[in-house]
């Protein structure tokens, strides 16, 4: 059938005609707001890491690592409630080397963000930014260390590791 | 479990922005499609419609505003909705929907209209990284692909040069796509000198964003022999999903696709698929994509994808031709009807009706998969004649 289709249906438009409005178009623009609860597991998290500590749990049965912090394993579906402090060092497991940002929209300087393996975890990254090094320089297997925001600009939040630098 | 087969398909042609509204595109697909087996929309039992997250369109319940496109009223209706996994999860939805018994004859109608959202429609994925861990970061949508692709080239010790021959492949492909957006003829030179947009990740190794919606009629056995001399059967569906927590495993191999193509394949009763699939349409929405991909659907060994490629075999003339169609890369990528674009690619292939594109040998059995979700969703459809 498909060959025998002489016209194919749909009609492209080009950026001209919406700048010179040759079609018609309505516009909105949303203004919403959210307040999202952290809840128990990740609460704990930013707790810590406003302390300058990175922590996770580790459950009882298959003795794995949940980072972030979690309350349950959702591999053995159970509690879990053993809480364990990790290093602020770790090994780069993948990284970019991005000028684009959140909307495509282009960066002079390029960010570098990276999934970090985080020491005592046994493998289990998180993702971060790397900084204080040439974009061109990073590769996989560098070890780094968190470079925390000063105590009092801290809020209990992901961002109060400004970034983490090459050891 | 009854058998079931695909009777017809119907597509609109890809684009960065259509005049047409979504239910105008889905409206123009699902007719076309339903012309190809000359049914109408009185022989429909019930409608299944993938289309991708409501964040394109901004309406809420977008499927429901869609579905008069989709001739789904007063018919029993549902969205399938797994990111850019749905297009190919639609059609397993069809699949059971029929298998079961509860309905003859079921219309799948696959729809995306992205260019609605400005500035680019990347925006619209703000909201789809964990907003305590990842969001505060100004993360980028790109960023996942480039550690993806990072990680596979460096666990296997693959090069740019190599991945971009798939982005070279595609669009090539794609010039014998009446439907395709971004047809051409590159070089391996071009990629690598195209815009880095996140290293590894450059433009021209990132399918476009497109407007356009896909269709297509599942039948039971008893209606498929009726109304077609040429039915394809539904042989095998899959799906599986894996963590949200990106870094809770290793991105370099794609495990949920092996455990949704294992699913199908067992199902299609296929033991060794890289010899028995005569086509493959991986989800390329990126070009290291078909590889990763193409392991996961175990046509290789891991990080064997590349050498296939390098020497020809995945070429339309090859010994199993991966992404025929043009691929996401090459006739566009709207979303939701991508993996329903690649869908209708194998029914053409295997009846013979895929034109200028049609591969040489008369293949008997295809593999479509797609990717999505939050990067962690692998679909799978295997169709045979």
């Amino acid at each position: 059938m498909s060959e025998k289709v002489k016209v194919w249906p749909g009609t492209p438009l080009g950026e001209k005609d919406i700048k010179e409005k040759r079609i018609l178009v309505t516009e909105w623009q949303p203004n919403l707001k959210y307040a999202w609860d952290t809840g128990i597991g990740y609460g704990k998290y930013f707790a810590e890491l406003k302390k300058g500590r990175i922590v996770g749990t580790r459950c009882a049965k298959c003795r794995r690592v949940l980072l972030p912090a979690r309350v349950f394993c959702e591999w053995c579906f159970r509690t879990v409630d053993e809480w364990v402090y990790l290093e602020d060092t770790g090994t780069v497991n993948t990284f970019s080397v991005a000028y684009t940002g959140t909307a495509a929209e282009r960066l002079k300087e390029p960010r570098i963000p990276a999934l970090i393996e985080i020491d005592g975890s046994h493998g289990v990254a998180i993702m971060h930014l790397i900084s204080e090094i040439d974009p061109w320089k990073v590769k996989i297997g560098m070890r780094v260390r968190a470079v925390w925001k000063p105590e009092p600009e801290r809020e209990g939040a992901i961002t109060d590791i400004a970034y983490w630098k090459p050891i | 479990m009854r058998k079931v087969a695909v009777v017809g398909a119907g597509m609109t042609k890809f684009m960065r922005r259509a005049q047409e509204t979504g239910k105008e595109l889905a409206w123009q697909a699902a007719g076309m499609a339903l012309d190809s087996c000359e049914l109408t929309l009185k022989d429909v039992d019930c409608v299944v419609m993938g289309t991708a997250p409501d964040a394109f369109d901004m309406i809420h319940m977008k499927a429901e505003y869609l579905s008069d496109g989709a001739g789904a009223w007063r018919k029993p209706y549902m969205r399938g909705f797994l990111g850019g996994g749905t297009g190919v999860f639609v059609a397993n939805q069809a699949w059971y929907h029929v298998a079961s018994g509860l309905f003859d004859v079921c219309l799948v109608v696959a729809e995306e209209k992205m260019s609605s959202c400005l500035p680019h429609p990347q925006g619209a994925f703000v909201t789809c990284w964990d907003q305590f861990t990842e969001s505060p970061l100004g993360t980028s949508l790109l960023w996942f692909f480039a550690w993806e692709m990072n990680r596979y080239m460096t666990a296997h010790g693959i090069t740019e040069r190599e991945i971009a021959q798939v982005s070279v492949k595609n669009k090539k492909n794609a010039l014998d796509h009446p439907c395709a957006q971004l047809p051409a003829e590159i070089t391996v030179d071009d990629v690598m000198n195209s815009e880095v947009m996140a290293w590894p990740v450059k433009r021209l190794d990132v399918s476009p964003t497109s407007d356009g919606a896909v269709a297509l009629v599942f039948a039971s056995e008893e209606v498929a022999k009726r109304i077609t001399d040429k039915p394809v059967w539904v042989e095998g569906v899959g799906w599986c999903l894996d963590t949200m927590y990106i870094g809770q495993r290793d991105l370099y191999y794609p495990k949920y696709v092996e455990y949704a193509a294992r699913m199908a394949y067992d199902m299609a009763g296929i033991k060794d698929p890289r010899a028995e699939i005569d086509i493959a349409e991986p989800y390329d929405p990126f070009s290291y994509k078909e590889l990763h991909h193409a392991e996961g659907l175990l046509l290789c060994d891991k990080g064997e994808a590349v050498k296939l490629l390098v020497n020809g075999e995945t070429q339309r003339t090859g010994r199993q031709p991966w992404c025929p169609s043009g691929g996401a890369l090459g006739v566009g990528n709207a979303i939701a009807a991508t993996g329903t674009m690649k869908v209708a690619e194998i029914f053409w292939q295997l009846r013979g009706e895929a034109g200028k594109r049609q591969v040489p040998g008369k293949p008997r059995k295809g593999v479509a998969q797609a990717w999505g979700d939050e990067m962690q969703v692998g679909t799978v459809i295997v169709l045979g004649v």
